[in-house]
This record gives C-alpha cells, sequence and structure tokens, in this order.
C-alpha cells in the first residue's frame, strides 16, 4: 500500500502541537489550559469571540510572547527553547495589516526577502507581486493603496521565502467582501501547495468556507474541535423546513459589482 | 548574530527611505535652532557679556546640542508608530537579529542629525561664525557631536518602547532641550549665583560646549575634553544598557 504524500506527512506528526498552554495579564486568565493539534498541510481554524485569547495564541506561537504554563511546538520546534527555529519556520500576518506604508509595495516586499536572507530579494518581490496581483501597483508607495490591496500585500510579505506555516490572525477583518474573497483564494492556494495554515476568525462562515478543522475557543479553553460535519453532529440533524430560497445581500453585491465566488 | 549585518543594513535602509521620503523632520529638528540662533545673535547677544569675540562664535557649540536634543526625539516617535503599525511585530517574527530593530533607528538618528547639525552650521557661516579650526578639530567635533546624539538616542528608545501616546514618545526631549539654557552654552556661568552656578558649571552640557568651543577657536582643550567624553560615554552605556533591558522586556 502506498501513502499519499499527504498522510504520509501526517503520519510523520503534527506541524502545530499545542498541550495546556495556560497564560494570564496580572489577574486575568486569557488561555486556561488550551490543547491543539494542527496536521501539515490543513487549515486549521481557530473561532471565538473578541476577547476569546485568539490573538494571545497566536502570539505564543508566534514567540512573540511566553507562555505561563504547558507546551507548544511548531514544525517540530519548542517555541520557548528554540525560537529561533520557529521563526525560520512561521510566518505572521497580524490582526492589523502591517505594511510599511511610505515605502511602494515591491520595497515592502524587497525589504521582508533581505531579512529573510533569501539570495535574490529583487526577483523575490516579483515574483511576488504577480502572485498578488499587485504587479502594477507594485511602484506606488503602500498608503495608497486600498484596503484589500494592502491585505493582499501584508500576506505576500508573510510569503516570501515559502515559510512551511503560516498564522493569519482575523485576516479578513476591516475587509470589503470583495477582498475577503481575494484572501480566501490566497489562502486555499497556500494550503494547496502544502503550506499549513492556522487562522482565527470571528466569521462563522469564513471557518466553513476555508477549514479542514475548526476549534472554538471560548473564555481561555477549547470547547470543541472537529472537522464541519463533526461540529454539525453535536446538534440534533436538521428538521426539514421549505422556504423561499432569496438571494442574500451579498449574492446581490458581488452580482452588481462583478465579484466571483 | 550571524545576521547582524545585513539586517541592520536592511532596516537601516527602509529607515532612510521614511527620512529621503519627509524631509520635513530634518527641516523641523532645524529650524528651532536656527531660529534660537538668530535670536540670541540678533536679540539678547548684545546684552550678552561673554568676552572677547564673536556671540556667534560663543553661542553656536550650545544650539548644536539644542539641534541634537531636539532631533532625537525623532527616534523615539518612529519607533512608537512601528510599535503601534504592527511592523513591529512582523519584524520580531522574522529570522532576524533582533537587536538589528533599535540598531537601525538608532544609525538612522545619527545619520539624520549629522545632516540637520550641517543645515545649522551652514547657518551659522552665513550670519558670520567663523572658526580656525584644522581638519582635525573638526574631525574632533564631529566625533563628539556624533558620540552625544548616539547616547541621546539610546536614551530616547526607552520613552518610543514604552510610550502610551505620540505625545509621550516625543515629548520626553523637552528637559533635554532646556538644559543647554542653565549652563555655560549662552552665557558664561561666570554670572550666575551661587547653587545655579554649582548645577550649571558640573552638568553635561558645559562640559561638552566648552570642549566644542575650544576646538572650534583653535585653543588647547586641556581636561575639559576628558570630562567631555567621560559624560558621553557614560550617558551612552546607561542609556544603552537600560533599552537593552526595556527592549528584552518588551519582546520577551
Amino acid at each position: 500500500m502506498t501513502l499519499t504524500q499527504r498522510q504520509a506527512r501526517i503520519l510523520a506528526g503534527m506541524t502545530i502541537e499545542v498541550r495546556g498552554l495556560e497564560k494570564s495579564f496580572k489577574e486575568v486568565r486569557v488561555l486556561r489550559g488550551v490543547d491543539i493539534d494542527v496536521a501539515p498541510g490543513s487549515i486549521f481554524a481557530l473561532l471565538g469571540s473578541n476577547g476569546a485569547g485568539k490573538t494571545t495564541l497566536i502570539r505564543i506561537l508566534s514567540t512573540l510572547l511566553r507562555p505561563d504554563a504547558g507546551s507548544a511546538r511548531v514544525n517540530g520546534f519548542d517555541v520557548v527553547t528554540q525560537a529561533a527555529d520557529v521563526r525560520e519556520s512561521i510566518s505572521l500576518t497580524g490582526q492589523f495589516t502591517a505594511v510599511d506604508q511610505i515605502l511602494t509595495g515591491r520595497e515592502n516586499l524587497v525589504l521582508a526577502a533581505r531579512l529573510r536572507h533569501l539570495r535574490d530579494p529583487g526577483a523575490t518581490a516579483d515574483d511576488m507581486l504577480g502572485r498578488v496581483s499587485l504587479t502594477e501597483a507594485g511602484g506606488r508607495r503602500a498608503a495608497t493603496y486600498s484596503g484589500g490591496m494592502r491585505r493582499r500585500l501584508d500576506i505576500a510579505m508573510s510569503l516570501v521565502g515559502n515559510p512551511p506555516v503560516i498564522f493569519l490572525d482575523e485576516p479578513t477583518t476591516g475587509l470589503d467582501p470583495q477582498g475577503r474573497l481575494e484572501v480566501w483564494q490566497m489562502v486555499r492556494d497556500l494550503a494547496a501547495g502544502g503550506t499549513t495554515v492556522l487562522l482565527t476568525t470571528q466569521y462563522l462562515e469564513e471557518a466553513e468556507q476555508l477549514a479542514d478543522r475548526i476549534a472554538i475557543l471560548h473564555e481561555g479553553r477549547i470547547l470543541v474541535d472537529g472537522t464541519l460535519a463533526d461540529l454539525r453532529e453535536l446538534l440534533p440533524p436538521a428538521e426539514i423546513e421549505y422556504v423561499e430560497k432569496q438571494p442574500t445581500l451579498e449574492d446581490v453585491f458581488l452580482t452588481l459589482v462583478g465579484g466571483r465566488r | 548574530m550571524r545576521h547582524f549585518l545585513g539586517d541592520t543594513t536592511a532596516l537601516l535602509g527602509r529607515s532612510l527611505r521614511h527620512i529621503l521620503r519627509s524631509p520635513d523632520t530634518i527641516i523641523t529638528t532645524a529650524i528651532t535652532p536656527i531660529a534660537l540662533l538668530l535670536l540670541f545673535v540678533y536679540v539678547f547677544g548684545g546684552a550678552v557679556d561673554a568676552g572677547a569675540g564673536e556671540y556667534v562664535d560663543y553661542l553656536l557649540p550650545g544650539i548644536l546640542i539644542i539641534t541634537i536634543a531636539s532631533g532625537i526625539s525623532y527616534t523615539a516617535y518612529r519607533l512608537f508608530l512601528d510599535l503601534q503599525s504592527g511592523i513591529f511585530e512582523r519584524f520580531q517574527s522574522m529570522p532576524i537579529a533582533r537587536p538589528s530593530v533599535l540598531w537601525a533607528h538608532v544609525l538612522t538618528s545619527v545619520i539624520a542629525n549629522l545632516i540637520s547639525v550641517l543645515v545649522v552650521i551652514a547657518v551659522a557661516l552665513l550670519i558670520g561664525f567663523r572658526s580656525g579650526a584644522g581638519v582635525t578639530a573638526w574631525l574632533a567635533v564631529g566625533g563628539i557631536l556624533a558620540l552625544f546624539t548616539l547616547a541621546l538616542t539610546w536614551l530616547a528608545v526607552i520613552p518610543g518602547l514604552t510610550a502610551k501616546s505620540v505625545d509621550g514618545a516625543s515629548g520626553f526631549a523637552y528637559p533635554l532641550i532646556f538644559l543647554p539654557f542653565i549652563s555655560s552654552a549662552f552665557v558664561p556661568t561666570a554670572s550666575m549665583p551661587g547653587p545655579v552656578r554649582a548645577f550649571a558649571e558640573n552638568q553635561p552640557v558645559t562640559s561638552i560646549v566648552d570642549a566644542i568651543r575650544n576646538l572650534f577657536a583653535g585653543q588647547p582643550v586641556g581636561d575639559g575634553l576628558g570630562t567631555a567624553l567621560a559624560w558621553c560615554v557614560g550617558i551612552l552605556v546607561v542609556a544603552y544598557l537600560s533599552a537593552t533591558l526595556v527592549y528584552r522586556r518588551r519582546i520577551s
């Protein structure tokens, strides 16, 4: 029996392993023992309302914050004792777009490539501009970009150097529907290319659309963790109701402005 | 630390682009010292007895100190904006030599302040400043000013990392700008009453200003230079260690 590449990678172990992770800020216990496993090449969505601890978890996994207790391994490296190795393996796209507005789009990407110590930063930047459809805007300052363009540049900066693990903290918050669809497509392409994606979101639809596995983080604990089908089974089977199917406002909006689904 | 030089160069290039694209930061840094220079030379200067020679020659070293003291607040400001915008966290989550993030800002400050100082000196030359200093003395002046900038910039890194607002980040420089007024920068300390004079003669600005003034005038600098350098290095060491400590806590 031969294994598919994907199965082989899953057998090789989890890309992200979090065990009993705790973190408090003064009196507030933000994480109260979090366990998650993210399989290689999968998209894992962390769902939760504001203040649930999503960003804190992402910050610990990207070595910006030390946990109080528990352990976390990313790509096989411990986030506390092997932080430098973790940083070689990951890339973080924070909740707010972190691009340099005074630099042009291309200069931002060249900077990211130089900081990842790539051999040809200029070529990497041009290639990346093409991948996120910003080639024409590449020579303009990022300050002149629309929100969606800026987010695409932001994610492109994270993709420079093709790190095997990507953290996306609320990647579509504040984007218009068109921008959101663009980001979704980027995330799907990434996973198709073998990158492991951990994303946080407060939009249920986003998790439904993208994730192989979904965990709900609530008051510092993981309430449930499973595939969409697993989560659906938690509730009684759907009752059949007959309703007239109305187009949603989103359908109308996207049809009128020419967005694709 | 294998990547320290390369990372610092990359980030320095970024900060220098910022300055190149908003040269107003250089102008605003230079404009207050130039205004003070003109004010003191043409308005108050006539009433000041600063000994023989032109008052502008007496005044310039202190004006240069004020230029640097106001210029370094841009480092706190830029660092604060980096923290606010999230780009600081992006850099921290990348496989870079972490100290290079601060060093890039500090070196940018040294370069920007050097340009501001040159602008102020150019204006001083236009209104009659003359120096008989040779190349060595000019280099010594440049060295003292660069060391002073380095020391104050590391000091500015601390509010840049800890401030809660833009005003907090840049407001810390006001006491520094005020310090030259209670020194030998504008008037000789001999005219001041006892306690003020004691403070003026024993604070860093006086020794630095006196050393630069002697270098410009082609006079022997004597022990004064040693005191001036000791102050600069002392402030530099304390500020650097404190800033590094604050940085470690901040990125824990």
